[in-house]
């Protein structure tokens, strides 16, 4: 007979889980391994809410296992390392990200690029090596193989370096790969969330003009204002949209739900560049004109590799880049959830785990 | 009031053109410059019948201008060059692509890439600097200024050799931008038409796997026996199709009917290249999870400019390469249309203009 959550494994764990598809989180005691030989285990104090959380509580990608501990921007401080544990201390400040494991031989790992491993272990809602669920960052302790680990420098304050775990690599990676790294480029951002303002931040840091592109118009005082991006288009102004045509050399597209590209591609140059970070359900309409007499590019990308994040955090620390966040308490999660199912925060719940996590054991 | 097409210009032509949307070509009349001082004029020998000059004769993509005269994959003898003409003489052999003109000065045509210049004019059924239409190569004779006539390299016969002129650049261009040119990589070729069965001979001499990718399985002997193909795949064999998922670096789809892209995204590898070169008239459906959990990307193409068609051209004089074609007469182009529509030619039409269309030049 299967074990219980709490009796999985040989240490006591806290966290808040969802039962069930209607995504309400609750109170919820399973348990962590032991610290193996390669682990870092840490006290968790922070983790960011990240919008694929309210993906999978709620079951909408039809894989999630219940009950879910979600989380996955996860920082803390080191409490125990393993004996072959080389990069880490007691006492140091780490985080996790969306992964904890992948196969480490396939081409993909070999070029650091876990992110793409076919049998990449996810923080949460994954199966890991020894076959139990794994569980997230909603929770008061993480354990960690060394490898999936990412150290934080001390100027970064851990709540707002949180969100750079999954919001900042999903938007840094596609920065770099598709070379819309160089100063002086014109970039587009579409959409202004957790995954927007942290490519208008990044994107400003490399030197690079941005304009953000958005249905919301009362959001253009926030990008150009406080972000400081260098333009806001509203993506329903025809005028504007009219005006900004073949200006762009690539466009960072965060918007998950469904929507046109076709009034995207053509801000693009010749040559440019469209990646996709978000992942719509369904599939979008790919106008094959516009591509071809530009020579257009549509890509995706998903998160980053762990070489990659950990220099993604160094990047940010270097220019002082943090999430702009709501912290909020572990019981306020499920009104938190509400509102960022409507878009309602600048522009990261990040969960006090440290403070307000309290275990009713 | 407008001047008839014949007393436009000062010289006398006689062609093939479509009147309607019926696409039914008949003898018409019309006339082309005076040779000016940068001007080549070029008896027409051979044109090949590209598939677009079957989409424009029946107005599929909604903006023909009619009468239109089709034709850009044009090989003839110079007759006469400008005073300022210094890269060709009378009796030379050359070719005339889908390009006659373009700004000459916007960043585009400073690189080289005239085909992207936004106002770049078409061999036919554009309007050239002073304001008249462009007519093409189903005629016996035409102007051009030299920047934009072509060299037909020694061994490269003439009437094979046409459809490169768009064919030929359609395919390689973008094998040279994508980077598909790495020997040993793996390449799939969607569509074995008159632009797949070129881009095959094209990624064996790259020294690529290449596989077709086909809706026909009567294709496959043709493809692995006679043109070289490594494998071939029938998109509707599932198991098959399923077996090749994840194996190849790039693919080039030259299929101009609406199709689904999904399972051609499947076949790539991670950070695999989907450059699409037909021009189907409705959008396509683009998955957008496969892209993004792959780093996949679906680039466009357009023809390619003139410095890279000569350097093709020279490519494949020195590989062998030229079309398999099937030579006509002027007066079978409607039966050879109609032919066309069905895919019913391995794999391209060349009328033999020079043999068969009664010139008074």
């Amino acid at each position: 007979m299967a074990k219980s959550p709490e009796q999985e494994h040989p240490v006591k764990a806290f966290g808040w889980a969802a039962r069930d598809s209607c995504g309400h989180l609750s109170p919820f005691k399973f348990s962590r391994r032991a610290t193996g030989d390669k682990d870092v285990t840490f006290k968790v104090l922070y983790c960011g809410i990240c919008h694929s959380d309210l993906h999978c509580i709620k079951n909408e990608w039809r894989d999630s296992v219940y009950p879910m501990v979600p989380g996955h921007e996860i920082v803390g401080v080191v409490t125990e390392v393993g004996p072959e544990v080389t990069k880490f201390k007691v006492g140091d400040k780490v985080g996790v990200g969306c992964l904890v494991g992948s196969c480490h031989s396939c081409e993909s790992c070999v070029n650091d690029l876990e992110n793409y491993c076919p049998e990449w272990i996810l923080t949460y809602n994954s199966k890991y090596t020894d076959g139990t669920i794994t569980y997230g960052g909603y929770s008061d302790i993480m354990v960690a193989d060394e490898h999936f680990v990412v150290a934080i420098p001390d100027n970064l304050p851990l709540d707002g370096a949180a969100p750079l775990l999954c919001a900042g690599i999903t938007v840094y990676s596609p920065l770099r790969h598709y070379g819309l790294d160089k100063p002086g480029l014109h970039v587009g951002v579409v959409g202004l969330g957790g995954l927007g303002h942290m490519a208008v931040k990044f994107a400003k840091a490399m030197g690079i003009k941005v304009t953000v592109i958005s249905t919301s118009p009362g959001k253009r005082e926030e990008a150009v204002g406080r972000l400081g991006a260098d333009s806001f288009l509203v993506s329903r102004d025809q005028e504007q949209m009219e005006a900004a045509k073949g200006t762009m050399d690539g466009i960072i597209d965060t918007v998950s739900t469904v929507h046109s590209l076709l009034p995207l591609i053509a801000l693009l140059k010749s040559q440019g560049k469209l990646v996709l970070v978000g992942a719509p359900e369904k599939p979008l309409e790919l106008p094959a004109f516009p591509l071809l007499t530009g020579r257009k590019v549509v890509g995706g990308s998903a998160i980053g590799g762990l070489k990659e994040t950990q220099e993604m955090i160094n990047f940010a620390s270097q220019h002082g880049i943090t999430s702009d966040i709501e912290v909020i308490s572990m019981d306020y999660v499920n009104t938190a959830m509400e509102r960022l199912a409507k878009a309602d925060v600048r522009y990261r719940f990040v969960i006090d785990i440290g403070n307000s996590l309290k275990s009713t054991a | 009031m407008a001047k008839a097409p014949c007393q436009e210009h000062p010289q006398k032509v006689l062609g093939w053109a479509a009147v309607d949307k019926s696409g039914t070509l008949s003898p018409f009349h019309f006339s082309r410059r005076e040779n000016g001082d940068d001007d080549v004029t070029v008896k027409i020998q051979y044109c090949g019948v590209c598939h677009s000059d079957l989409h424009l004769a029946k107005n599929d993509w909604g903006f023909t201008n009619y009468p239109v005269v089709p034709g850009h994959e044009i090989v003839g003898a110079v007759t006469k060059v400008g005073s300022n003409v210094n890269k060709f003489k009378v009796g030379d052999r050359v070719g005339v692509g889908v390009i006659v003109d373009s700004c000459r000065s916007c960043e585009c045509c400073q690189q080289d890439l005239e085909n992207y210049c936004p106002q770049v004019i078409f061999t036919y059924n554009s309007h050239s600097k002073d304001g008249s239409k462009t007519y093409g190569g189903y005629s016996d004779f035409i102007v051009v200024d030299q920047r934009f006539v072509l060299r037909f390299p020694e061994g490269l016969p003439s009437d094979a050799g046409a459809p490169l002129l768009c064919a030929g650049i359609t395919v390689y261009s973008p094998m040279k931008y994508y980077g598909m040119t790495e020997p040993g990589k793996h390449l799939g070729v969607a569509g074995l038409g008159g632009l797949g069965h070129i881009a095959v001979k094209l990624g064996k001499a790259f020294g690529l796997k290449v596989t077709v990718i086909s809706s026909s399985p009567r294709k496959e002997a043709e493809a692995i026996q006679r043109l070289g193909a490594d494998s071939f795949l029938v998109t509707s064999d599932l198991v098959k199709m399923k077996a090749a998922f994840g194996t190849m670096d790039y693919i080039i789809d030259t299929v101009s009917a609406v199709h689904p892209l999904a399972p051609l995204i499947s076949l790539l590898k991670l950070n695999g290249k989907l450059v699409t070169v037909g021009l189907p008239d409705k959008p396509l459906e683009l998955p957008i999870f496969p892209l993004v959990l792959g780093r996949k990307l679906v680039g466009g193409s357009d023809v390619g400019g003139m410095k890279e068609t000569q350097e093709m051209l020279d490519f494949c004089a020195m590989h062998n390469i030229a079309a398999d074609i099937e030579l006509i007469r002027m007066e079978e182009i409607n039966t050879a249309m109609e032919r066309l529509a069905k895919s019913d030619v391995k794999y391209r039409f060349v009328i033999d203009v020079g043999n068969s269309l009664p010139s008074r030049y």
